[in-house]
């Protein structure tokens, strides 16, 4: 099935609050994908002083405590994200993003807020240091799988965050964790998803550092209106040597710092690991 | 400062300044450098009050902010030393943490006064172990997130720490703070200090400061500069001096022009925040009359024409290359303004981007750096963390080349651009420093 001229409208919730990390990247990076391969697409900057545009495909950012307050307050009240993602529309949402589509997440002052429940997924504030560095996690077994059949590859990018978030029984973990901290609950997970809703606590952008994961989401914003969640549609590929050579360079870099001796601790040193 | 040493403390002292001296010549005759952080931080070891001993019976000015500390606190230098009059201490070299600090004092036990670049991180403790006579706060944005922590955060760091300055009239010295009223995180932290001098001096990022830091709500900013809250009071305070344009206004009507060597708005900024410090203390000292201390600041700045060599053109293949220093999404902004206002619109560029300890190990924030603006010149990626860049600018629209180290990617830019032309390098904070030394 071509998509080629299909219309697609992508929006990236409040870059005026959320915006911190540089996750505005996820939003771009599925505009041009999907420019690319001819689709009509518009990119929208929703900021947070304008009610919530109605769109296909979401994607939330990292942000700092108060700002994300004030985000999930804002997106509740103004109802629109959760009634598209009832219609099917796609969400992706990265660390504070993550944890506001959760249940509940808290505030710096370690109070506990209403998130907007479109995962089930609940953050408390981490008894450790933050969670800071590269992070590389293998796709869990059930988790989305491409157009075509196959796992993930090996999900990488930078976790920055205190929050400890637990996935309940109503979403499934993203990834199994095998560098950094991830979702930091005990169980070695990383990320949640459900649906068309998608968490993860990695920045990078996620989806620069992690091309296949932007076109399993673009699949899905573009299968047939009407089709059940994991619908997906075949898109063709484009020249991602760039991207490629990023993601094996950014691998290389984190598995060749896991050894004790000094060129490793070297190495860690120098790439935050 | 004015603590009363015992003879036990000095006599600490003395041999914990011999000890910075000391490792410090070590290290310079071991080839390692200059030493400076390696003495200052074995100087600590010895007297952990080294730095407040050292600044003691000084006049002391500290400068922070996320960008611009660095050409600030040359500029206030500067400022500060008139002709045949003694020169400030400053830490000159970049080393802006208490090492470095001790190491630059220490050098200098002659200096009156001291100019020190602050690191954001370290303002409270400076604040307390110098007790400063001006505290110059330029602006505050997202920077190294992995290590300086985000915005609110080191904004509250700061607003307890300058809630604790002396005020003045009371028993010390009081303390100016010389707060830019243009940013509304520099703006709350500064509105809790006792004495604030209030500079409109600019700033075009704003992406770190909606969320308002008082109350939550949304701060609005208009076209003409103002700031306001729109559910508490915060708002952008009146101000004693507004940099408008190529000049410095200030609140009485008088116009002076900032005449610099420095290009770009963002240095008329600097310049402007650093010549109302500088008017504090030139004027304490009796050095400039009453009133007159701005004038004979800016008056003294025209000749600086580089910092550390940054803004500074070198010659490779017979061409002019052009070093600019940028470090995070707002001082990269600031640099693309610099490359229209001051640029040849076709200049080929080459940027340079590491990602260690200096730089802060994320590279995401090279997603929030508008590199669309580049389009249509010819672009050389290099750095550590070309690769990184390499991806952004292909999702930017931008063509571009990706090159391994900085020489060959500047020589592939002198190649691929029409001869005569500049070619413009930007590199963040160790890019910088690569390239520098490989000239």
């Amino acid at each position: 099935m071509s998509v080629a001229g299909r219309r697609l409208t992508v929006a990236v919730v409040y870059p005026d609050l959320l915006g911190t990390y540089g996750d505005g990247g996820n939003g771009m990076v599925l505009a041009r994908r999907a420019a690319w391969r001819g689709i009509d697409v518009e990119l929208l900057q929703a900021t947070s002083d304008r009610p919530l545009p109605p769109a296909d495909l979401y994607t939330i950012g990292g942000g700092e405590d108060g700002p994300q307050v004030r985000a999930a307050t804002s997106l509740i009240e103004d109802g629109m994200l959760a009634e598209r993602v009832e219609a099917g529309a796609v969400v992706l949402a990265v660390c504070a993003g993550f944890q506001l589509v959760g249940r509940t997440f808290p505030d710096a002052a370690d109070r506990p807020h209403d998130g907007l429940g479109l995962l089930d997924v609940a953050t408390a504030k981490g008894n450790g240091p933050r969670a800071v560095g590269e992070l590389v996690a293998a796709p869990a077994h059930d988790a989305p799988h491409t157009a075509t059949g196959d796992r993930l590859p090996r999900l990488n990018g930078f976790e920055n965050h205190g929050g400890m978030t637990v996935v309940g029984p109503g979403s499934r973990p993203l990834a199994r964790v095998e560098r950094g901290v991830g979702n930091g609950g005990g169980d070695g997970s990383e990320g949640a998803w459900a649906g068309r809703v998608l968490g993860t606590y990695l920045h990078g952008p996620v989806l620069a550092r992690n091309t296949a994961l932007a076109d399993v989401l673009l699949g899905w914003a573009l299968a047939p209106a009407g089709s059940p969640a994991g619908a997906t549609v075949e898109l063709e590929g484009l020249d991602d040597h760039e991207e490629l050579a990023l993601r094996y360079e950014r691998l290389e870099a984190v598995d060749g710092a896991g050894g004790t001796g000094w060129r490793s601790r070297w190495a860690r040193m120098r790439t935050g690991r | 400062m004015t603590v009363r040493a015992s003879p036990q403390r000095t006599a600490r002292t003395a041999v914990a300044t011999a000890v910075v001296s000391g490792v410090n010549r070590l290290s310079r005759a071991l080839g390692r450098g200059s030493g400076t952080v390696v003495g200052g931080r074995a100087g600590l070891v010895v007297d952990p009050g080294l730095l407040a001993a050292l600044a003691d019976g000084r006049q002391v000015a500290l400068v922070t902010g996320t960008n611009g500390k660095t050409t600030t606190t040359r500029l206030l230098a500067v400022a500060l030393t008139g002709t045949g009059g003694p020169t400030p201490v400053s830490n000159d070299t970049g080393a802006n943490m208490p090492a470095g600090h001790v190491a630059a004092l220490a050098g200098a036990p002659d200096a009156r006064a001291a100019v020190l670049e602050v690191d954001e991180g370290y303002l409270g403790r400076l604040i307390v172990e110098t007790d400063p006579d001006v505290v110059v706060l330029l602006n505050l944005s997202r920077d190294q997130l992995d290590r300086i922590a985000e915005v609110r955060m080191l904004v509250d760091r700061w607003r307890a720490a300058l809630a604790g300055l002396s005020p003045p009239g009371g028993a010390g010295v009081g303390t100016l703070v010389v707060a830019n009223a243009d940013d509304p995180m520099v703006a709350w932290a500064a509105a809790s200090a006792p004495e604030v001098c209030w500079v409109g001096a600019g700033q075009v990022w704003h992406d770190d400061a909606v969320g308002c830091p008082s109350c939550g709500g949304r701060i609005a900013f208009g076209d003409d500069g103002r700031w306001a809250c729109d559910r508490c009071a915060f708002a952008r305070p009146d101000v004693a001096a507004d940099v408008s344009g190529p000049d410095l206004m200030l609140a009485d009507g008088t116009r002076l022009p900032i005449r610099i060597g420095l290009p770009g708005q963002f240095n008329r900024s600097n310049a402007a925040m650093a010549a109302m410090a500088a008017a504090r203390l030139l004027e304490a000292t009796g050095e400039a009359a009453a009133g007159a201390g701005v004038a004979t600041a800016l008056g003294r700045l025209a000749g600086v024409t580089e910092v550390a060599g940054r803004f500074s053109t070198v010659t490779r293949a017979g061409r002019p290359v052009r070093l600019l220093l940028a470090k995070n999404p707002a001082g990269w902004t600031a640099i693309f303004d610099l490359l229209d206002e001051t640029g040849d619109p076709a200049a080929a560029v080459v940027l340079s981007v590491n990602a260690r300890t200096a730089d802060g190990f994320d590279t995401s924030w090279l997603w929030d750096v508008p590199f669309e603006r580049l389009g249509g010149r010819s672009v050389v990626a290099t750095g550590e963390r070309r690769l990184d860049l390499g991806v952004r600018l292909r999702y930017a629209g931008v063509a571009h080349a990706v090159v391994d180290g900085p020489l060959p990617a500047i020589d592939h830019a002198v190649a691929g651009s029409s001869p005569g032309t500049t070619v413009e390098f930007l590199g963040n904070y160790t890019a910088f420093a690569d390239l520098r030394r490989a000239l």
